[in-house]
């Protein structure tokens, strides 16, 4: 990387001391601040992993995974994980079903079908979707998504899983979009032009060569969707409820692990408590979900590169 | 027979490009759909003295004072820690660290990690870190250390494609002039980055404005009727007081929500057009 002039530049600080010791000073700070990222990371990992181990101290794993009900708050404390996971499972897989075919329709429009002007009015509108604040979002769920739910499905409780997931989607559903659309952008022309010399029709060329030839792209897309999905908080914590409850019917109120630790810190739960450390064994669980979902997001997406580039 | 498929498959044709632009229509539509529901609630209540009040009992006394002074103390002191670490890593990363170096790998790799972490896991992290290991207790100082963390990496991001699309020549340019690398680094490289790195701090913030999990976790109260007045004065924010508000039952508080909403969100929509802008200008800059 280094060029001529580079290393002319180098040698003669050689020669010059001074300076070079100058350059080492401006160089220091500007690596200290790199090295937050790493301290962050490292912070992250120590805070989760310090907190639960003391939980851990108190409560069994066993207990954890096993018990099917999560009530720390309660005098007979049970600390069954699955009761929360279960409910974020179930908003992240509704979101999902949304997110996915709606926003991988709208990437093929933008890629393959619409005109440059038209992808240059669409793509700021899908920018301010994805910068609408979370809590924008739970608003719209809980007063205008919710209510739409309880008139066609009559016995639908105000917070429910269901009104949470819709909205979710479709605050996902641009980053789906805006992803899949650079994956399908990097497909060769060549491969398009192809098949529209064999004869194929644009759906065709859409579905059968542009949509297979950028599938690891647009795999990542999803998955990285989907962890957005699984650490969403306030679209849940508001329209979703506070009722850790272990079921699969999206109508009834639920509690999802990122809601849980809303519940805990509005209150005022004493630092040490075992409640208080319930928060940080939910996060780490949490962490854990979404870091290993990134790190496959980014296997495909080096394998899609290793494709064209 | 062979006509029959091609006219189906022709018919498939007109549907499948019908279905794409339905799904484009649909997004507009629900964004159109969003913004109609909260300008209606929320204008009809938005009134001069819900921007000057205190929050009360009664909504029709409530305002955002306060969440509007703690927002800006927030992002203030955020922009102060985030701005120069995120720019400064950025440089370090583009311009000093050895290629292939094992560090600046980890690093970059780590970076892209971080960017993925749910907002929420900032949160405990400023909870055991900030609030509780340095004492810094519920102050907006803690609130803005944490926020700090969640946004460097898209300043980072960003600020490292800004400086890539600074051209090789200008610096080779500079060196063979003599310039030592942070001459270059500070006269040639940084200016020329300007656009591109403004814009990306412009998004980073307006992600903190908005941001309302991980200062909820670290205890951002959510009553205040007083003014921040220094780095260790308990403070909330406009995402907490609109939370706030949609979680009590009555429907004069969704209203007033709804109005704190409209001044988020016109907010959120100044600062996304003036990040649109400064890109265009630094992309026409850096062409011509």
């Amino acid at each position: 990387m280094m060029t001529v002039a580079e290393g002319a530049a180098r040698r003669s600080i050689r020669r010059d001391n001074a300076a070079a010791i100058r350059e080492r000073l401006v160089e220091l700070p500007l690596f200290l601040a790199a090295l937050v990222t790493i301290v962050t990371t490292v912070g992250i990992v120590g805070v989760l992993l310090f907190e639960t181990l003391e939980f851990f101290q108190v409560v069994p794993l066993v207990r954890f995974l096993t018990e099917t009900e999560w009530t720390p708050l309660f005098s007979t404390k049970q600390f069954g994980i699955i009761v929360l996971i279960s409910a974020t499972v179930l908003t992240s897989v509704g979101a999902m079903l949304l997110a996915l075919p709606l926003g991988l329709l709208v990437a093929i429009y933008l890629s393959e079908y619409a005109s440059p002007n038209v992808r240059r009015a669409v793509k700021p509108v899908l920018e301010v979707l994805a910068g609408i604040p979370t809590v924008v979002y739970g608003y719209f769920a809980l007063l205008f998504v919710t209510p739409i739910i309880q008139a066609l499905v009559p016995g639908t409780a105000v917070f429910n899983g269901a009104s949470a997931a819709i909205v979710m989607g479709v605050m996902i559903m641009p980053m789906v979009t805006s992803l899949s659309e650079d994956a399908m952008s990097a497909v060769p022309q060549s491969l398009r032009e192809a098949a529209f010399g064999l004869g194929a029709l644009r759906h065709q060329v859409a579905l059968r060569v542009v949509v297979p030839a950028a599938l690891s792209g647009i795999s990542a897309a999803f998955i990285l969707a989907a962890s957005r999905a699984v650490g969403e908080t306030m679209i849940v914590a508001i329209a979703a409820g506070l009722n850790p409850t272990l079921t699969l019917n999206p109508f009834v109120p639920i509690e999802t692990m990122t809601a849980y630790i809303v519940q805990v810190s509005l209150g005022d739960t004493p630092h040490g408590t075992l409640e208080y450390k319930t928060i940080f064994a939910v996060g780490m669980v949490l962490f854990l979900m979404t870091l290993g979902m990134n790190l496959l997001s980014q296997l495909f997406v080096r394998r899609f590169r290793e494709e064209y580039q | 027979m062979i006509l029959g498929s091609l006219g189906r498959a022709r018919v498939y044709d007109r549907l499948f490009a019908g279905l794409c632009l339905g799904a484009t229509a649909l997004a507009i539509g629900i964004l159109a759909l969003l913004l109609v529901k909260i300008f209606a609630d929320g204008v009809p209540t938005l009134t001069l003295s819900f921007l000057t009040s205190y929050p009360s009992r009664f909504p029709a006394e409530a305002g955002i004072r306060a969440a509007i002074l703690g927002t800006l103390w927030l992002i203030g002191l955020t922009a102060a820690i985030a701005v120069p670490t995120g720019i400064a890593a950025a440089v370090w990363l583009e311009e000093y660290a050895p290629r292939n170096n094992f560090l600046a790998r980890l690093i970059e790799t780590n970076i892209a990690n971080l960017a993925g972490v749910p907002s929420i896991i900032y949160g405990l992290l400023g909870l055991g870190l900030f609030v509780r290991i340095l004492q810094l207790e519920r102050s907006v100082i803690a609130g803005a250390l944490t926020m700090s963390l969640l946004v460097l990496p898209i300043i980072v991001i960003s600020g490292r494609e800004a400086l890539r699309a600074v051209p090789r020549s200008q610096r080779d340019a500079a060196y063979a002039m003599g310039a030592t690398r942070s001459q270059v680094v500070s006269r040639i490289v940084l200016p020329a980055a300007y656009g591109g790195t403004l814009t990306g701090v412009i998004l980073a913030l307006s992600r903190a404005i908005g941001e309302t999990a991980p200062l909820i976790t670290i205890g951002a109260l959510t009553f205040i009727a007083f003014d921040p007045d220094g780095l260790l004065s308990p403070f909330t924010v406009l995402p907490i007081q609109i939370f706030n508000w949609i979680s009590r039952p009555q429907s004069g508080f969704h209203d007033i929500a709804a109005s704190a909403i409209v001044v988020l969100i016109v907010t959120l929509l100044f600062m996304n057009a003036l990040a649109v802008v400064v890109r265009d200008r630094a992309q026409r800059r850096l062409r011509g």
